[in-house]
């Protein structure tokens, strides 16, 4: 039954490119070949190629946005590629639906159980595909089949109760069983982890080693760094749609892996050396000694200051400055606590610890309304949800702030409206026909203009930027984040999160790094170097 | 600016046409059946004629349409309405049953209160939705359900008959001319078009609809202005409670007002005000409530039998709703040229 321990790869070497000959000795299961997948205005996957091998565990790593969730859906036969080939066991197919790639012995969880909680366990194994016998179902046939499909995963349930009635983890195992009561090939997870705890994760991958060595290839998607190396014997890492490379687990180290998420292309021989546990311990502490002396060079008190805020189940009490005229950047990966931080300080969410200064006093903000009366502002991470109202035109939607803050009674004229708006059109080269366009017409980076202009109509004291550069083309990019610094330079406070490190810390002052939804660290900002923060963020510094 | 803007603004003409369109349809099959339908003529220097009675009928609706706009679009709905105008009626007409003769005082006192129960019973459905969270049909079917109840008890289970005249000239009477209640539809129609177009509360209101998360995230008291609206829909709903309890000379706590909140929310969405929220349009609200004003009013002229009434009427307003979407016209559009297309292949 168990297929092969021996590891046919050569290890050191990272199998990049088309597979590499060390590979010769195994045909792999699922397989893709050039699958680009473009969605109105987004190159979603570019000609990625990625192989799954029997009995292996492989994870699949990447940023939000990278692509990972289009190509399991590309896989699982949820949206059909625009190009290039899929093929399993060898041959080439074409899934036509979710169904259809069920049948073919590729199963996949999502993220959510979806099952029916109140149905039995025994139902929802079977749900859809209940033995019968005389053409009525046969129970005691499904809870014994049940039964054995449980006890394929060592779980022993009573499978006549409801499904609601055990945790969540259990609720996953029975997924896994409902996935693995036919005949499954590939079995895809899609962050199974993100709802389970330590034990519950530690139990969850006792089974899929175990379904490892029954030949069966785990498709892995997480972005938990430790349970990547826990679990996995290859990655697969995507960025911006494309496939970064393939690497054996046990060649690639935490923080290059890290570096590869967020686009550092080349790794330092800096960071080879470093990888000794003194040379990061030592980095640690010069980051460390940075600190106070990036305090002391700034005389002016900070505008924000932020004591152990905190809210349970979302951050952890956290302490953060944000100086005046200066910008704070928020490095970490998504989960780490970037934007809870963010809607804490914002009032979008109400801290359950802590107290928040502004300006020395200590202050409440309950709502956003609290916040913007304190001068601040913020641009949400989700554009379209949060942010833009689309159906309203340009006028509109930059007038918005400013008009909540002077009350509905004093109505800004039209006149005046247009006025704000060409303005700020003008001011930070937004492209639309006129003012009153909607909104919603406009492309990512003039709509991210639009929220901003939004904003610095309201002359705020500090503004949070949270993924104000998401989606948006390289030169607007490069735009946005000059008219910020420049902004900066008239006494604006930023606070700004980013997702691309290198972004953070083109512009950031000091940079704070977060990580399982704590500060780990706070460095100075252009004087700290990009490695440091991916050993912070990985991990690899403890 | 332009009074149309104030109605309807950026592109809400073209959202008009179909309501326009309908209008223009009815009136064209009444010239039909009577080429003297829009006739106006003066008796006692009062105006008579078909129009001037679809207008007044209209009122009550057009006031309860008015409220029921701002409501739909901050995506709610307020199904209480119909009850809430019976309570209005039966506070008024048991406070003016009080006296044998009421006096011009007891007659203000009846309208101010009535005016007063219907905001509170707008203020407790503003509760219920901005602050406590519910689902806005369930908020307002408490009321609704509720409301008959509160109505009946007023007056007692009777049908309390309203004497006096200067109550009864506030629904029935002239003034220069024109009915009363005309006269205080209008009125009350501009003096909303000015509050909520020349404050911020528009431009408010509308981000609240098409974006409630957005609209939060600006800083804006989102519940506050979800709280005022539903008290301004128990307000009009009151006003037209007025109008009708006058106009039919008596408060009946069980059939005053009775389904009118789907009237309501059908004139306003014949008026192009989308119920998940988007621009809204007084105007078009207007012209909504005008044409299931006509659409009754012709039924009658035509002769349909009262029986069939109904049914006619549904069959009517289905097939101006489905006039009305873009998708169905588009539909219809290709449907047609396919049937082109196949006889053309058949020849």
């Amino acid at each position: 039954m168990i297929h092969s321990a021996s590891e046919p790869h050569q290890p050191g070497q990272p199998t990049r490119g088309a597979p590499g000959p060390q590979d010769g000795a195994r045909e792999p299961i699922l397989a893709t070949s050039g699958v680009s997948k473009t969605f109105p205005g987004v190159k979603a996957l570019q000609g990625v190629d990625f192989r799954l091998f029997p009995g292996e565990v492989h994870t699949l790593m990447g940023q939000n946005g990278a692509g990972k969730s289009t190509l399991i859906n590309v896989l699982t036969g949820v949206l059909a590629p625009d190009a290039g080939t899929i093929r399993l066991g060898g041959e080439v197919v074409a899934f036509g639906s979710p169904q259809e790639a069920e049948a073919a012995g590729v199963r996949t969880l999502y993220q959510e159980v979806n099952l029916c909680p109140n149905l039995s366990v025994a139902e929802n194994i079977f749900a859809g595909r209940q033995p019968r016998r005389f053409g009525a179902i046969d129970w005691p046939d499904i809870k014994r089949r049940a039964q054995a499909a449980l006890a394929r995963l060592d779980v022993s349930l009573d499978v006549t109760r409801s499904l609601d009635a055990y945790p969540i983890a259990v609720q996953q195992m029975v997924a896994i069983a409902r996935a693995l009561s036919v005949d499954a090939r590939v079995l895809i997870l899609d962050e199974p982890t993100s709802s389970l705890d330590d034990s519950e994760v530690a139990q969850l991958f006792k089974i899929l080693r175990h379904l490892k060595q029954s030949g069966i290839a785990i498709l892995f998607v997480t972005h938990f760094i430790e349970q990547t190396y826990a679990i996995s014997d290859r990655i697969t890492v995507m960025r911006n749609g494309e496939r970064e490379g393939e690497y054996l687990a046990r060649d690639l180290p935490a923080d290059q892996l890290v570096a590869k998420m967020v686009g550092h292309e080349r790794m330092s021989a800096r960071l080879r050396e470093a990888a000794h546990e003194e040379q990061v311990a030592d980095a640690l502490q010069d980051s460390a000694e940075e600190m106070p002396q990036v305090a002391h060079a700034q005389a002016a008190a900070p505008f924000v200051e932020l004591r152990g805020v905190g809210r349970r189940g979302t951050l952890q009490p956290i302490d953060l400055d944000v100086q005046s005229g200066q910008i704070l950047g928020l490095a970490g990966l998504l989960g780490s606590g970037r934007t809870e931080t963010a809607r804490l300080l914002f009032g979008a969410d109400r801290a359950d610890s802590g107290t928040i200064l502004v300006n020395g006093k200590p202050v409440r903000l309950r709502t956003p309304r609290d916040a913007v009366r304190h001068g601040i502002g913020y641009c949400a991470e989700d554009r379209k949800k949060e942010g833009i109202v689309a159906e309203l035109s340009i006028r509109e939607n930059i007038v918005l702030a400013l008009q909540a803050r002077r009350g509905w009674w004093r109505k800004i004229s039209r006149p005046r409206a247009r006025e704000i708006a060409d303005q700020w059109i003008e001011r930070l080269g937004i492209k639309a026909s006129d003012a009153e366009q909607p909104i919603g017409l406009l492309s990512g980076g003039n709509q991210q203009k639009a929220l901003l202009a939004r904003w610095l109509a309201t002359d705020p004291k500090l503004l949070i930027l949270d993924e104000p550069t998401r989606g948006i083309d390289v030169a607007a990019k490069f735009d946005i984040m000059d008219r910020l610094l420049a902004l900066c330079a008239n006494g604006l406070s930023i606070l700004f999160i980013s997702s691309e490190i290198s972004e953070v810390l083109r512009v950031s002052h000091r940079v704070a790094v977060l990580r399982d939804r704590r500060k780990i660290a706070e460095v100075a900002g252009k004087a700290s170097n990009e490695d440091n923060i991916y050993r912070l963020i990985a991990g690899s510094g403890e | 600016m332009k009074l149309s803007n104030w109605f309807a603004r950026d592109g809400g003409e073209r959202q008009l046409l179909w309501p326009c369109v309908t209008l223009v349809l009815l009136c064209g099959l009444n010239l039909l059946v009577n080429p003297h339908f829009l006739a106006l003529r003066t008796l006692d220097g009062h105006l008579f004629g078909a129009p001037i009675d679809i207008l007044n009928r209209a009122a009550p609706l057009v006031l309860v349409a008015i409220g029921m706009t701002l409501v739909i679009a901050t995506r709610g709905i307020d199904i209480s309405v119909g009850a809430v105008v019976a309570i209005a009626g039966a506070a008024a007409a048991t406070i003016l049953s009080t006296e044998a003769v009421p006096s011009g005082a007891l007659v203000a006192q009846a309208l101010v209160a009535a005016l007063v129960v219907g905001l509170l019973s707008g203020m407790w459905n503003g509760v219920l939705v901005s602050f406590v969270g519910m689902q806005p049909i369930i908020a307002t079917l408490i009321l609704m359900v509720a409301g008959r109840g509160i109505a009946q008890l007023l007056t007692a289970g009777q049908i309390i008959p309203i004497g006096a005249p200067a109550y009864l000239f506030v629904g029935g009477g002239y003034l220069l001319g024109i009915p009363c209640s005309v006269w205080i539809a209008t009125v009350v129609v501009l003096a909303t078009a000015a509050l909520i177009e020349g404050t911020a509360l528009g431009l408010f209101i509308r981000a609240i609809g098409v974006n409630p998360v957005a609209t939060r995230l600006v800083g804006l008291r989102s519940k506050a202005i979800v709280f005022a609206v539903y008290a301004f829909s128990g307000l009009t709903a009151a006003m037209a409670g007025i109008l009708i309890s006058s106009n039919v000379r008596s408060a009946d706590g069980n059939n005053a007002g009775l389904l009118l909140e789907l009237d309501a929310i059908l004139a306003v969405t014949l008026g192009g005000t989308s119920l998940l929220g988007r621009r809204f349009s007084f105007a078009g609200t207007i012209l909504g409530a005008l044409i299931i004003q006509t659409l009754t009013y012709t039924t009658y002229s035509i002769g349909v039998p009262p029986e069939a009434t109904l049914v006619v009427k549904a069959a009517v307003v289905l097939a101006v709703s489905v006039i009305q979407s873009p998708a169905a016209r588009a539909l219809a559009v290709s449907f047609g040229a396919s049937l082109v297309k196949h006889r053309g292949v058949a020849r």
